[in-house]
């Protein structure tokens, strides 16, 4: 395609891919494969072979296409099927051996299948099928607002007429040739929209203080290093809709005045990167990139920088150290990259959500978004929920929603029967909930102030079967492992703070540890040089705090009453509960367990290694975790 | 076993496409590793030459990002992700029995190296926990037999 010159060519290709879409909403039948990695990871790979193996079988001239995940994790692989002038029927958890059935009855007889299908997504033509809900009535859709995830999952990601169809490319627009630097500037500060990242600084401010800063060349940066364990959201982004990145990213360079950017991508998400590249090479290819971008005199080019495995790095400062090609160790603020950052010069560094949002801000007007949401956290925000979830997946929901709202109507609750426990939220660096707290408003503020932090989306539920304390270790084993060494409340106090916690799950924990935890903790949130070391004590602080007497128990008692801490726990059947079935006789590798067909069994505590195996097997959860006995034992054989 | 020989020579389009771009030691390693499968002394050693870096900083740099491997690795790459979610849902007892199967510790290869495995934090897939990568491929939802299953499966 030939470069676009000006504006008026970029609105006709617009109204062209339009035409296109609705030609072939109306005209032709479309498959849509949720293709991003978690699809994959379901097995989408599999059914797509079965679906193109079935079209050629039946003769049938379809079109399909991948899109990027729309965030239903728990229902991957998902196949949606558009008929000629038909909404998307949405079919859920599709096997290879479905697809022949599926293609059958919907294609060759015009039949729904409703027992595999979750529900339709209508293309605004205002038509609707029977006996179908429509995504927006189904609990995982309804609450939700999607502005960053607009197309995630709608769109195919590798195709710029798509993104345009859907009005892509019109916030740059609106940008380049109706607005000064320090009106995109006002309007982001207007809309309130704090950074995606995790930190939450007004993001309009931000990008004021690069714009005033004296340097050139200035540098946009997006920092696409997801780094924490238990979020994907901005991996969805990338793999769903990477224009939308690519655009939030020139319109900041506009108003800044930055003639360069790069994009920070974590090594770990190869798809990602692949998506990106074709993104910056479509809109390159079509002048949106590069000189004199639709005429306006607004030169702007990106390049991508692949992170190389160091979870510090998505740490600012690091980051820009990484792309420097140096070690990936934070520095000392101020100065802030605002003023001084990659070579030294005035830099803005953004989380891949924020620049998603920007186009919609310029389009839509900052009233729009600030009317979303909280006042102190306006627009929406996006979670990655995952864990003891029915419903895992990715999110986007309204600032000020309750967490008992996105767990139970929008994530299903905890499956299996289980309890809920506790849930993490912002990451290795953030802090655990209690159920008390789940009426807590999901905003900035509220979430520090109830003791664990936004972070970047992470939100992670945990049931019964979980130690809080080996939970808290856990954390610790990662953030001190990713310490860089730098400063030493990071790097030592992480050490000894791992070290305390290992000897409590160990069972060697000491009546002085819980003020040792406190003074470490201290020491690292007023000492480090980065929010890494400053926030490591998070989860063991938030956990210690809603969790205190599970600590107690593991330090007093020796008792892990979750079942995890080896040697610290064991397994009883309960006489009154036990109907003598026998189930849990044979799992067991020791063969502790005895008993009379249809009397109370008896596990023999000499023998028994605490494996689990009789735990899960038995349906009547008659084997409660207890307390260890006093053994007098010999020396294993 | 014993190490093949490197030919450095091997490094010199990567080394001229990255000549005039400032701070592009990490692309340069990236390339080098996926040229060679790990990074040999002697690739580091041109390569600090050609970067114009002492040695040992290019070392500091190849030791800081978890990405970079010093040794050789198996021919088959097993990753276990213990990211949260996974962690959560069971990602332990997935390295216990590939370790116990493979008779190694995560973290190493066997002595044939034919397998390496290693334990990653979130390669973000964690809706479907836990995540396991056999070289390359993604599977979500594993249990320890069926991931044991597909590394037997492997030539």
């Amino acid at each position: 395609m030939p470069a676009l010159t000006n504006i008026e060519e970029l609105n006709k290709l617009r109204d062209e891919a339009r035409e296109n879409k609705t030609d072939r909403e109306e005209n032709k039948t479309t498959i849509i494969l949720g293709m991003g990695t978690c699809g994959i990871a379901a097995g989408a790979n599999d059914v797509a072979t079965a679906i193109h193996s079935e079209l050629k079988k039946h003769k049938i001239e379809a079109e399909v296409i991948s899109v990027g995940c729309i965030g239903m994790c728990h229902n991957e692989p998902l196949v949606d099927i558009q008929q000629p002038g038909l909404p998307r029927v949405t079919y859920a958890k599709v096997k290879p051996k479905m697809v022949g059935k599926i293609i059958e009855k919907h294609l060759v007889q015009g039949e729904y299948n409703k027992r595999w299908i979750y529900g339709q997504l209508s293309s605004g033509n205002g038509k609707s099928l029977e006996g179908i809900p429509a995504y927006d009535e189904l609990p995982f859709y309804n609450k939700q607002v999607r502005i960053a995830l607009r197309n995630c999952g709608i769109i195919d990601p590798e195709s710029i007429e798509d993104y345009l169809a859907s009005g892509g490319y019109g916030g740059l627009s609106k940008v380049l040739f109706e607005m000064e630097q320090i009106d995109v500037i006002e309007e982001l500060k207007d809309s309130g929209l704090r950074g995606r990242g995790g930190a939450g600084f007004l993001t309009g401010m931000k990008w004021e203080f690069c714009m005033r800063a004296k340097g050139y060349p200035k540098y946009i940066i997006c920092n696409a290093d997801e780094g924490d364990p238990g979020a994907f959201m901005d991996r969805s982004v990338l793999e769903g809709d990477p224009h939308a990145l690519l655009e939030g990213m020139i319109i900041a360079g506009y108003a800044i005045g930055a003639p360069e950017g790069y994009i920070y991508c974590r090594a770990e998400y190869p798809l990602a990167i692949e998506r990106l590249k074709i993104a910056i090479e479509q809109a390159n290819e079509l002048g949106l990139l590069g000189e004199n971008i639709l005429g306006s005199g607004y030169s702007f080019n990106l390049k991508i920088k692949e992170g190389a495995g160091a979870f510090v790095c998505g740490e600012e400062t690091a980051l820009i150290a990484s792309i420097e090609g140096k070690r990936g160790e934070p520095r000392p603020r101020p100065p802030y990259p605002a003023v001084s950052g990659l070579w030294g010069k005035p830099t803005n560094v953004n989380n891949v959500k924020s620049f998603a949002i920007t186009s919609q801000i310029m389009v839509n007007g900052a009233d729009w978004f600030n009317s979303i949401g909280t006042k102190k956290s306006t627009g929406t925000a996006v979670f990655a929920l995952t864990g003891k979830i029915e419903h895992t997946g990715l999110v986007e929901v309204p600032m000020g929603i309750t967490l008992r709202e996105i767990i139970y109507d929008i994530g299903g609750g905890i499956p299996d029967k289980k309890q809920f426990k506790a849930v993490q939220t912002g990451g290795p660096l953030g802090g655990c909930l209690p159920m008390e707290a789940l009426d807590t408003p999901v905003d900035f503020d509220s979430l520090t102030e109830a003791g664990a932090t936004m972070g970047s989306g992470g939100m992670i539920v945990v049931d019964q079967e979980t130690c809080m304390v080996e939970f808290a270790r856990y954390f610790l084993t990662f953030a001190s492992a990713e310490s860089c060494g730098k400063c030493v409340p990071c790097r030592i106090g992480g050490q000894r703070l791992l070290e305390v916690l290992t000897r409590i799950t160990d069972g060697e924990g000491k009546p002085d540890d819980l003020d040792e935890i406190e003074r470490i903790s201290e020491y690292m949130r007023e000492g480090s040089l980065c929010a890494l070391g400053q926030l490591t004590p998070g989860p063991v602080i938030s956990s210690l705090r809603f969790f205190r007497e599970e600590y107690e128990a593991h330090i007093n008692e020796k008792f892990c009453e979750a079942g995890v801490c080896a040697g610290m726990f064991t397994y009883e059947i309960d006489p009154e509960l036990c109907v003598g079935c026998g189930l849990c006789v044979k799992p067991c590798p020791v063969n502790a367990i005895t008993g009379e067909k249809k009397a109370p069994h008896v596990i023999d505590q000499a023998l028994c290694i605490q494996c689990g195996a009789c735990y899960d097997v038995c349906n009547l959860d008659a084997i409660p975790i207890k307390r260890k006995p006093e053994l007098k034992l010999e020396e294993p054989a | 076993m014993e190490k093949a020989s490197i030919d450095v020579g091997l490094l010199e389009p990567i080394l001229l496409e990255y000549r005039d771009q400032k701070g592009a030691v990490i692309p340069i390693l990236q390339r080098a590793q996926d040229l060679y499968g790990y990074l040999p002394e002697e690739a580091m050693i041109e390569i600090a030459k050609k970067s114009r870096i002492s040695i040992s900083q290019l070392y500091g740099i190849a030791t800081f990002y978890a990405q970079f491997n010093l040794e050789p690795r198996g021919r088959h790459i097993i990753s276990i992700c213990d990211g949260t979610a996974c962690h959560v849902r069971g990602a332990p007892k997935l390295v216990t029995a590939v370790e116990e199967k493979l008779n190694l510790v995560a973290g190493g290869s066997d002595p044939d190296y034919k397998y390496t495995l290693e334990i990653v934090y979130c390669l973000g897939s964690c809706g479907l926990a836990p995540i396991a990568l056999v070289n390359d491929q993604v599977y979500g939802n594993t249990t320890p037999d069926t991931l044991v299953e597909k590394v037997m499966d492997l030539d």
